[in-house]
């Protein structure tokens, strides 16, 4: 079968932040009518490489060509202008327009500068036809669900001819039938020849729609591969890696608990975010929940933390039932949850190093008891150095901290809360190596301490590390929950991870 | 986080709910009002609240635009105020009345330009620049003159003084007139014009629109521009009623003006709402003031508490049906 | 040169502070012994005293403000509470058989003070537990507050003659004037609240993350509406200020327009609109600004009438020098920031 001329390629690319090298000498390309799938755990570059790719960042090195011509786009719209449209999970439209104008809006078919609505419509509803999509289009976009916005946005891409489609992360938020219907919608536009990049978590999804697929690993192209020529297992082990042999090995396997229960959660769900669950969590274990990105590693952490709430079963902390209807009572009962979303969810950007660590132990107090600024400083100061929290200012606002220090700042904040249970979502992501295994060391000794971890991460080989028990997460469902014994290897867990059984 | 899912379409004119509710509201105060007085419900009662509102429904008019995108314009009051003064001050001085409306009318477009191009390219809040502005126009007019200057120019007169009949007793002003073929204008504009369409899709998401390629800078500078030229409209049409220019006429108009569009269902966030909701605002508070007018008895003040437990109810209301939900 | 101003440039409030200064010294070039304060009577007396004196209300009001700014809200009803409890004050006083009963007097102060922190609950509630926006929650009891007021006062404008009524705006005390004594002690409560108790740390990190705030689990409704209600307090403090400074309540036009002065007061102090960072100083610094203003524009001959367009000014320089837009675009022409996104970032901020 002889190859098309490449639509589109990338060689070389490198993009530098501060302090991270994002993309380095990665080369990638996509064939007219193919739909190739950019894979890589996160923070591996896939979403630096398509801003890159679209002209929300400049690039440091290497070069695009489009259609054979080097091309350098300033902003997503000159990209767009050029044929590359990109649709984003979080859908890029106007919700309160209706379906017809979000598709046209900016290009209404006019008469005398008058808007021919009609017309607007009846193209709109042949547009969504032809994608096999019927709907009223004079109604809001915001009354449809995701998928079908979606939907919209490609047909608005497709329909300001767009010859290459970037679906960035389109099925996160979609049931089956849903991603169904997305599916049918990429193959027909593959066969008008249109070249489609797309990302996703599930691989299932990968394996059912995508013809080739391109790895990266922290930034680093891994190869690109025929998608019917490498397994899922193989794939997995691709995308994880094995390159932390440079991190300080911490002695042997840790030792198995004879500890009691301190949280039993028992049919805990939420509809839409992780099937009910059952899991137990001793004192001072480290129970790690591995499965890919989406799989409900972070709901499972949410749910434990009252950050939303379980729909249903029940929880119990040191043998008590609990309803923890919000992170402040879950706090009460020393329940601590660091999230992967440092910026969203943890940090106040705002504040300095010292407020952000004390602010935790502070709204636990309630503002009428202020914790004495000696003691504040003696804390800080505490937990700056056995952090090793750099620059070792605690008046600096946190903000100009790097990610691996902001990290630090936050799990300052909950161990000078002292809990019983201590959730780490992806303490690790997004650190240079030295702060992991400082981090990681850290866990070995609280949980030696009598705390009990719960120890999220996409890094399989930290979580055998660490963790006494594994929980085996994918497609929003606990599918194992495996004792960390001598039989356990990284394979064995990719192979859970991959099929979705315990081996 | 929130799901942005919204399962099906169960709600079709889910948009409309808050402008039907209005009107509603409106006929059954028209109704309460017909049955508690005599001479009540008669087409003229409707027919003089337009005519005692017509400078407020130009001035909301212009609002709705900068609501509609998302901002606020506090300088309408003083810019009406500004434009009785401007037009009393050179009539005064023998001006011809046409040029004197153009200029005042220039005057409005060119404030409310000024104030949308610092709020979007200075990036400063829109409540403070047109707090600025309000200031501004404030303070010209009494940098004119401290004291109300009378209008006798003949023009202004007639305008004042014209009976539009329109058979069975039934009359306008031309005031009525120009306010309705604003509204009528400013529908078009918004439904059928890329322009209006630009505005709300800016007040829906403003980065959505930007990456959609939409003129952003050219709209958010538009409805500033919009209000401040619907704000001197508004003006001129109050001199015709008070012949008069006044530093101290339509004090607080900007917020009678805010009141009239949140009732009529607009969403202060942006990108939701209707002219006709906008009308029906200004008709609601006008006719509140009827009929405390009808009551007698009733103190002004009673007008102030109705119209905040109006909004109040309203909002509610909104929150209700409202698809939106606060992050 | 720019290296060693650097740090002062970039302090937050040190353009407010140039004008403040700037405006002092115009003073002192139309005014002889602008800077006199002098002793008359056992009692402070002086331009510099006057200012104080008579920004005190504005002052009070700013403060609440601030509060209500940092945790990224706003309260356009305070006039209206200024006004309300003005009127409830003056006519329990009025209906007293001895108006200089110093135990009617208190009590008519405690009641109209507790009708301000209903009010100021009221608003709270609204924003945090109905989840409307603050501009519109406030609002309502802006409209409905004005008419409360005039329905207490009947319309009509409620005359007392009270001397212990007197002192609170009037009198002075110790030689000072007791709004300023008032001013300082609510000051320095305002800043033990926030910055001896962990109430400001609560404040800014709710307004700078609200969803943060709530992981880290901060009671956010409950600081919301303390501080409404804190900033109606404040409020209301005001307003028996400003009736008692001239012995009469007005509903009508007590504290008309207050909230525009104060919230430009809080920002001129360099506490974002956003919310987030809040400066007390910065407050108060911003609320002297205005008054010195009014008094300048007064001592410098140029007729009050033009009060309004200096006003107008000083803003609008205010507020672009402290825009990083505009000394972006002025100051450092064609210099655009690196990185794209965070641009994009910051504007859905504000359209969100």
């Amino acid at each position: 079968m002889a190859e098309p001329a490449p639509i589109l390629q990338m060689r070389g690319i490198g993009k530098q932040f501060p302090g991270v090298k994002a993309l380095d000498g990665v080369d990638f390309r996509l064939l007219p009518g193919e739909v190739h799938a950019l894979m890589g755990e996160n923070g591996a570059g896939k979403s630096t490489l398509i801003k890159v790719l679209t002209g929300v960042y400049d690039i440091d090195a290497g070069e695009i060509e489009l259609r054979g011509a080097r091309v350098a786009f300033s902003s997503p719209l000159a990209a767009q202008h050029a044929g590359i449209s990109t649709v984003y999970q979080e859908v890029n439209l106007c919700a309160n327009l209706s379906v017809a104008e979000n598709i046209f809006i900016g290009r209404e078919p006019r008469r005398l500068g008058r808007i021919q609505w009609k017309e607007m419509r009846r193209r709109a509803a042949e547009l969504l036809s032809r994608l096999e999509i019927d709907i009223d289009v004079s109604a809001a976009l915001s009354s449809y669900s995701l998928a079908v916005q979606q939907m919209v946005a490609i047909a608005r891409a497709v329909d300001i001819d767009a010859q290459v489609l970037i679906l960035d992360e389109p099925t996160s938020s979609l049931d089956a039938s849903e991603v169904a219907q997305l599916f049918r919608v990429m193959r027909r536009l593959k066969e008008q020849g249109i070249a489609i990049l797309f990302v996703s978590h599930f691989l299932d999804q990968i394996y059912e729609i995508a013809d080739r697929m391109t790895i990266l690993r922290n930034g680093r192209l891994v190869g690109e591969y025929l998608t019917s020529e490498l397994s899922q297992v193989e794939l997995v082990g691709k995308m994880i890696g094995r390159e932390l042999a440079d991190l300080e090995r911490l002695e042997g396997k840790p030792m198995a608990r004879q500890t009691p229960a301190l949280v039993e959660a028992d049919g805990l769900g939420r509809s839409g975010a992780i099937e009910p669950f059952t899991l137990t969590i001793h004192e001072g274990e480290v129970v790690g929940l591995a499965g890919l990105l989406g799989s409900g590693r972070t709901e499972v952490a949410r749910l434990l933390f009252g950050a939303d709430h379980a729909g249903s079963g029940t929880l119990r902390i040191g043998g008590e039932q609990v309803g923890l209807r919000t992170p402040r009572a879950a706090i009460r009962h020393h329940v601590a949850f660091c999230s992967e979303n440092r910026r969203a969810e943890g940090l106040v950007p705002e504040l300095t190093v010292r407020e952000n660590i004390v602010l935790a132990l502070q709204a636990a107090r309630g503002w009428t008891r202020p914790i004495p600024r000696r003691r504040q400083d003696e804390l800080v100061s505490k937990y700056v150095s056995a952090l090793n929290i750099r620059p070792a200012d605690p008046e600096q606002l946190v903000r100009n901290l790097s990610g691996g220090n902001q990290q630090k700042v936050m799990l300052a904040r909950w161990l000078i809360l002292e809990p019983r249970l201590l959730i780490l979502d992806e303490p690790t992501r997004g650190i240079d190596v030295g702060a992991k295994a400082e981090i990681q060391r850290l866990v070995a000794e609280l949980s030696d301490g009598g705390m009990a971890v719960l120890f999220i991460s996409a890094e399989l080989e930290e979580v055998l590390r660490l963790s006494h028990k594994v929980g085996v997460l994918r497609d929003r469902k606990l599918v194992a929950e495996i004792d960390n014994d001598e039989r356990l290897t990284t394979d064995a867990l990719t192979e859970t991870i991959a099929s979705g059984a315990a081996s | 986080m929130t799901t942005l899912t919204v399962p099906g379409r169960v709600r079709v004119p889910r948009k409309y709910v808050p402008v039907l509710v209005t009107a509603g509201l409106f006929l059954a105060m028209f109704a309460a009002g017909g049955i508690r007085y005599e001479g009540f419900a008669t087409g003229q009662i409707i027919l003089n609240v337009f005519i005692d509102n017509a400078f407020l429904l130009v001035v909301a008019v212009g609002m709705t635009f900068v609501i509609l995108t998302g901002g606020i314009d506090l300088s309408v009051g003083s810019v009406v105020a500004l434009s009785t003064m401007v037009a009393a001050t050179l009539l005064k001085h023998g001006w011809s009345p046409w040029p004197v409306m153009l200029i005042v009318l220039l005057i409005g477009a060119v404030l409310g330009l000024g104030m949308g191009a610092i709020i979007h390219y200075f990036e400063i809040q829109p409540f403070i620049v047109t707090l600025a502005g309000m200031f501004l126009a404030r303070g010209l007019c009494f940098t004119i003159d401290t004291e109300s200057i009378p209008i006798d120019n003949s023009t202004f007169t007639a305008f004042a003084q014209t009976r539009i009949d329109l058979g069975g007793d039934m009359w306008i002003s031309p005031s009525v007139v120009i306010a309705v073929v604003v509204v009528i204008a400013a529908a078009y504009v918004l439904h059928y014009t890329r322009f209006g369409r630009n505005v709300y899709a800016t007040g829906g998401s403003e980065q959505s629109a930007l990456l959609m390629g939409l003129p952003v800078a050219r709209t958010k500078i538009g409805v500033y521009t919009i209000s401040g030229f619907c704000s001197a409209l508004g003006g001129l049409l109050l001199s015709f009623y008070m012949l008069s220019g006044y530093g101290l006429h339509a004090v607080g108009m900007e917020l009678d003006a805010i009141a009239a569009v949140v009732i009529g269902g607009t969403l202060l966030t942006g990108g939701s709402g209707f002219l006709l909701g906008t009308v029906l605002g200004v008709l609601v508070l006008g006719l509140i003031q009827t009929i405390i007018s009808f009551e007698g008895t009733l103190s002004s003040w009673w007008t102030r508490i109705f119209i905040g437990l109006l909004l109040f109810v309203f909002i509610l209301l909104q929150r209700l049906f409202s698809a939106r939900s606060r992050r | 040169m720019t290296a060693f101003l650097g740090p002062f440039l970039r302090h937050r409030l040190f353009w407010p502070v140039v004008i403040l200064v700037g405006l002092l010294l115009l003073n002192l070039v139309f005014t002889d012994n602008f800077f006199h304060v002098e002793m008359k009577d056992d009692h402070l007396y002086g331009s510099l005293i006057d200012i104080f004196r008579f920004g005190a209300p504005l002052i009070l009001v700013s403060l609440g403000m601030t509060l209500v700014i940092a945790t990224s809200g706003i309260d356009l009803s305070v006039g209206s509470v200024v006004a309300i409890s003005g009127a409830l004050a003056c006519l329990q006083i009025s209906d007293l058989g001895n108006q200089n009963s110093v135990g009617g007097v208190l009590s008519a102060v405690g009641v109209a003070l507790l009708l301000s922190l209903v009010l100021g609950a009221w608003n709270g509630l609204l924003v945090a537990g109905v989840g409307i926006q603050p501009i519109i929650a406030t609002l309502i009891l802006m409209v409905a507050g004005r008419g409360l007021a005039q329905l207490i006062t009947q319309g009509q404008i409620i005359t007392i003659n009270s001397s212990p009524y007197k002192l609170i705006g009037g009198g002075y005390w110790l030689t000072v004037p007791f709004g300023i004594i008032i001013v300082i002690a609510v000051l320095a409560l305002t800043a033990f609240l926030t910055r001896r108790l962990a109430l400001g740390l609560l404040i800014e990190s709710v307004g700078g993350n609200a969803e943060a705030s709530r992981l880290a689990g901060i009671g956010s409704r409950a600081v919301i509406i303390t501080v409404y209600t804190f900033c109606a307090l404040c409020a209301g403090i005001a307003g028996l200020m400003i009736s008692s400074n001239v012995s009469s309540a007005d509903g009508n036009n007590a504290g008309l327009w207050i909230e525009l002065d104060a919230i430009l007061a809080v920002v001129i102090g360099g506490t974002p609109l956003s919310g987030g960072r809040f400066s007390l100083g910065g407050t108060v610094l911003g609320a002297l600004i205005i008054q010195t203003l009014t008094t300048t524009i007064y001592s410098i001959g140029v007729p009050p009438q033009t009060t309004l367009l200096f006003k107008a000014l000083v803003v609008t320089i205010v507020c672009l020098l402290q825009s990083p837009a505009f000394r972006a675009k002025v100051f450092h022409r064609r210099r655009r920031p690196a990185g794209a996104p965070p641009v994009a970032e910051e504007k859905v901020r504000v359209s969100a």
